[in-house]
């Protein structure tokens, strides 16, 4: 028995051992793909990142190109005993940051193992330089090129937007298309236009010997992929008038934008106060100032802030009422400083008496307005006031009022149009009349439209009833725009009604001093300027100027809004930026005669009357 | 004492020595092998790790001489008792005054030492089973006899496990090969390994399948034992056969009837087997007791054991078992892929020997385990590193010195005219062969990570030193055989 025992513990030992050297042939011998692992782990894969796509401007003006600069790299398993006084010196780092550093990786050590890590990014070429020459007394340190952003033209800050190192977030939300360190546009033109812009990176493979040392090319290259630069864009942006419109806006809160009517291409978006090209080449560094910014400088105004239009609206309301039949160009009706219903009064300005529909645009008459809109509602066409206010819901809505334009700027917001839905969950179904509403005929209330908005209605006036829709993208290269772009956006008002509109808007501007018209101070000699001003109520403050405008009358070639936040009267000062904006536009220079309002405008600082949120 | 043997040379076993001398170098150069490149220039370099082995072999070697030439072999059988209560103390002190290492405290450290005491275990246990069953008179099927080896055994084993040293643990279990040499029924053996084996299937396939495979056996083993083969041919394996398709049935059925919500959707077959085994063996344990078949009554019992088992197997995997345990468990049976995460070290190591081939790589040209792809390259991988640099040819050679030394080793007992010698040398075979079996099986993934060191050759001092000692006790006692009449 016992002597079988031991025969069977060896029998035991046998097959045990069996089964070890079976399992090592198989993995040794037999499955290959082990062998095919191993050789992965032995290849370096060097990432060639690709150079962004350059954003040119509508005359070919670099807005947005690249720069070379270096990141540092170390690979802490290589390092060994050095200068670090010396590398300080020439890297012009302080020894604390260099101290810490290294400690931070010996602690990390197990984490990093053989791999590398960025020390110092965007290190200058200069900087680099001084570094590669004595780099030999370093090893381990090494440089990497990589192509960053670089603003040769102080315009566009916010509508270009910036570009950054993506976070763990992003990556996550991208699945498969980013890995760490890995640049992507965040916000403005870059975030847009990503896809186009980021080009395809490549990488080079190397094979490392048993010693960790790069040894060689993998196949001497061949199996390396070149990084595809990215597509180069045009923008609709006027370089030097996007300069020039950012000039005119600072030290004021607001926007200003200028769009080509005949196209829809956006010429000048400003929103003041914006971000300096500076601070985007390296907006890591200044993130948490920008946060902080009681002014919020992040914030696009242009396309995200909802302003009441103020009188600039009375022009959609007089264009509704002589659709709808209640209105006429001769209708005429009385004011005596304003409107009187019930015990109340909406006031209005000292004009004479009576004005028809071209007069009241003129002068910005508020009387005349609240005729024109109670007629509008009070409409025996109508069942009810607020069957007869969504039909006017739906006429404010096809100038592109209370809804997303459709932009190819990202993050457009809508505004607010009410109707009648909305009046009756505020005061009650039916509880309300015209008068309860009266406010919206001269643009004030329950109305919150974009500077872009504001603009695109100018657009429209100035094509006599349609609009292009808005956009920042040209054609050009590889880079084609949607159609939607290219088609007219009617308005639901006849386009025979929008000349007596344009005269009335000429005479404002063009009617000389002393007249009546609302916007002499904007008026050009031989520009043919239109427009219309807006003095709407801000419960901040000081109440907010607006005025839009196109030029010329005939054949215009732009179409202007300025808003400026608690700049009182639209004349005061939205006017005379919109005008200058559109003189250097198509003058190409301001003419001595209103070089003083220039002058008025770039010194006018109206930063104190803001009470910052 | 002086040189007490003058026929030590004459005695020694010296192929036993060949093997040790042959293997502790293959360890300090494959240590070399996988440090290399982190800047240790040369192989003696005493700030490396193959330095320091280097000092450890030395001091090694000095060791198996003392214990060859100064110490009487005949205290052994004497002191064995006071050694392994002493070694008692020092695993239960640890627990409280060790340095905390990866998680468990089981290390000792004296300025630049440290030492398990788990490691000088294996030597007292070895000493204290050969004391217990060398006994004159003593049976291994006295249950106070049994009783008596299981404690000595269980003892350390229970406080190493109480060190969080699980894998430590596992060696114990081999210590049941030199039961079953001294006498110990085969069954027990085979009732273990089978209960493993259920815990596995449970996890893996179902519940089901464990139940179905645990039937089959209990009832097979029960009718070869009692010489019913014939019946189980014709009444058991048919029954078998429709209870094994049972479960594809009531699918059919419920696919064909509507789904989830009938009656054959909701029936478990698990319990539809359970209740035909209950309406069975009653049946057959009363038939068992009116024949006096002793061994269906054991049959049965294990079986319920077993059906206890499956059924509490969720409960130890999710409860019993710690964390990391478990998630070993679960790379090891695939149930998880994750070749990142625990997977990670398995996985690495295995791409390192494979990528070694036939001849291997050549010595210090292997690129997987010197770049640090591979954890625990000198230590408990370092097998990685003898089948990435030496290949197929290299690895399989080291595996077979092992063997031919335990197989030498059983030899040797089995010619030792001392039954104390005998069980000792058994109990060193048994360690060797758990620590080589679980420790390749690892790093080849057939066996779960366990962190137990590879004898004579991985990195590690005092690892390497109570090898020595365990190894050359047995030389030295051997050596001494003849001489020593009783």
């Amino acid at each position: 028995m016992t002597a079988d025992r031991k025969d069977r513990l060896l029998i035991g030992l046998g097959i045990a051992a069996a089964i070890l050297i079976g399992r090592l042939f198989v993995i040794q011998i037999i499955d290959t793909s082990y062998k095919i692992d191993a050789s992965n782990n032995s290849m370096v894969y060097q990432t060639i990142y690709p150079t962004r796509g350059i954003i040119h401007d509508r005359n070919g003006k670099i807005l947005v190109g690249n720069k070379i600069t270096y990141d540092l790299i170390v690979t802490p398993k290589e390092v060994g005993e050095f200068d670090t006084l010396a590398l300080c010196r020439v890297l012009g780092i302080s020894e604390e940051f260099l101290r810490e550093k290294m400690e931070d990786y010996y602690r990390n050590r197990r984490k990093i193992g053989y791999r590398s890590v960025v020390m110092l990014k965007q290190l200058s070429p200069e900087t680099y330089l001084k570094f590669a020459e004595v780099a030999y007394r370093f090893p381990g340190f090494r440089g990497q090129e990589r192509s960053v952003r670089e603003y040769p033209f102080n315009a566009g800050g916010n509508l270009l937007g910036y570009v950054s190192e993506v976070d763990q977030k992003y990556i996550d939300r991208h699945k498969g298309e980013y890995t760490a360190g890995d640049y992507a546009g965040m916000t403005g033109i870059e975030a847009a236009r990503e896809k186009e812009l980021r080009g395809e990176k490549g990488y080079a493979i190397f094979l490392r010997n048993s010693h960790n040392k790069i040894e060689s090319r993998y196949r001497n290259g061949e199996m390396d992929k070149e990084a595809i630069p990215g597509n180069d864009i045009t923008a609709t942006i006027d370089a030097d008038l996007q300069k020039y419109g950012q000039m005119l806006m600072q030290n004021k809160v607001g926007s200003l934008v200028a769009i080509e009517p005949s196209t829809g291409e956006i010429l000048t978006l400003v929103s003041s106060p914006g971000i300096d090209v500076d601070v985007l080449a390296d907006f890591g560094s200044h993130y948490s100032d920008i946060l902080n910014d009681p002014y919020k400088p992040m914030f696009n105004r242009a396309v995200q802030a909802p302003y009441p239009p103020g009188s600039v609206f009375k022009l959609v309301n007089g264009l509704i009422g002589m659709q709808e039949g209640v209105l006429t160009p001769e209708t005429e009706y009385p004011c005596h400083m304003g409107y009187y219903f019930g015990n109340s009064r909406l006031g209005c300005h000292a004009h004479r008496s009576p004005l028809d529909l071209e007069e009241s645009i003129m002068m910005s008459c508020n009387a005349y307005y609240c005729y024109v809109f109670r007629s509008i509602l009070e409409n025996g066409k109508y069942a009810s006031i607020g069957e007869a206010l969504d039909k006017w819901d739906e006429y404010v809505r096809s100038f592109g009022f209370g809804r997303k334009l459709g932009s190819d700027f990202p993050a457009e917001l809508g505004g607010t149009i009410p109707d009648a839905a909305y009046y009756d969950k505020v005061y009650g179904d039916g509880a309300w009349k015209a008068t309860t509403v009266i406010s919206l005929s001269i643009g004030q209330g329950e109305i919150g439209c974009t500077p872009l908005h504001l603009a695109n209605l100018c657009s429209t006036i100035a094509n006599r009833g349609y609009y292009y829709i808005p956009h920042i993208i040209k054609d050009s290269g590889n880079v084609t725009i949607d159609s939607k772009y290219r088609e007219k956006q009617f308005t639901l008002v006849d386009t025979s009604y929008f000349p007596v509109v344009v005269e009335g808007m000429y005479r404002a501007v063009n009617s000389g001093y002393g007249s009546g018209g609302t916007a002499t101070v904007a008026a050009v000699k031989g520009l043919d300027i239109c427009g219309k001003t807006g003095t709407a109520q801000n419960p901040r403050g000081d109440d907010n100027s607006v005025f839009i405008c196109f030029a010329p009358k005939d054949n215009p070639k732009i179409a202007v809004a300025a808003y400026v936040e608690h700049g009182s009267f639209g004349a005061r000062w939205a006017a005379p930026i919109a005008s200058l904006l559109v003189e250097k536009y198509l003058s190409g220079e301001i003419s001595s005669s209103r070089k003083y309002l220039e002058t008025r405008v770039l010194e006018g600082n109206l930063m104190d009357k803001v009470k910052p949120e | 004492m002086g040189f007490w043997n003058k026929g030590l040379i004459r005695n020694v076993d010296w192929w036993l020595v060949a093997c040790y001398i042959v293997l502790i170098f293959i360890g300090w150069m494959n240590i070399y092998a996988s440090i290399h490149s982190s800047g240790t220039e040369s192989i003696f370099d005493l700030t490396g790790r193959s330095g320091k082995q280097f000092i450890w072999m030395g001091a090694s070697i000095v060791s198996a001489i003392l214990i060859l030439t100064v110490i009487n072999p005949r205290i052994y059988d004497s002191i064995s008792l006071p050694v392994y209560l002493l070694t008692i103390v020092l695993l239960v002190a640890v627990i409280f005054l060790g340095t905390e290492v990866k998680g468990s405290r089981s290390w000792f450290e004296f300025g630049p030492i440290r030492f398990q005491p788990a490691e000088i275990s294996k030597i007292s246990t070895s000493l204290l089973i050969a004391t217990v069953m060398s006994q004159f008179g003593f049976k291994m099927n006295r249950a106070r006899d049994f009783l008596t080896v299981a404690a000595a055994i269980l003892v350390p084993m229970l406080i190493i496990i109480a060190q969080s040293e699980t894998g430590s643990a596992l060696v114990y279990v081999g210590f049941i090969f030199v039961l079953y040499r001294e006498g110990l029924s085969g069954w027990l053996i085979f009732l273990i390994g089978m209960f493993i084996a259920l815990f596995i299937l449970t996890l893996t396939a179902s519940p089901y399948a464990a139940v179905m495979v645990l039937a089959i056996v209990a009832s097979f083993c029960n009718s070869s034992y009692t010489g019913a083969m014939k019946r189980w041919w014709t009444a058991y394996l048919p029954a078998f056969a429709v209870l094994g398709g049972l479960p594809f049935l009531l699918d059919h059925i419920a696919s064909v009837t509507g789904g989830e919500e009938s009656f054959a959707g909701r029936t478990e077959p698990l319990y539809i087997l359970l209740a035909a085994c209950a309406a069975v063996i009653p049946f057959l344990l009363f038939r068992a007791y009116r024949k006096r078949k002793p061994f269906t009554l054991l049959a049965a019992g294990s079986f319920i054991a077993g059906v206890i088992l499956v059924f509490s197997t969720e409960f130890i995997f999710e409860n019993v078992l710690q964390d990391h345990q478990r998630q070993r468990i679960e790379v090891l049976l695939g149930m998880k892929e994750d070749p990142s995460g625990v997977g990670y070290n398995v996985n690495q190591s295995m791409i390192a020997i494979g990528s070694g081939g036939l001849a291997g790589k050549g010595f210090l040209h292997g690129t997987q385990t010197t770049y640090g792809f591979v954890p625990e390259q000198s230590t408990d991988f370092i097998f990685c590193t003898v089948g990435e640099e030496w290949g197929f040819l290299g690895a399989a050679s080291v595996i077979l010195i092992y063997v031919f030394l335990i197989g030498r080793i059983i030899v040797q007992s089995e010619k030792s005219t001392e039954s104390f010698t005998r069980i000792y040398g058994y109990c060193v075979a048994s360690c060797i062969f758990m620590h080589l079996f679980i420790n390749i099986g690892m790093t080849m993934g057939i066996m779960p990570v366990i962190g137990i060191p590879l004898p004579f050759v991985s990195y590690g001092g005092s690892s390497l030193l109570a090898f020595t000692v365990l190894l050359f006790i047995f030389i030295a006692l051997k050596a001494n055989d003849r001489h020593n009449f009783r």
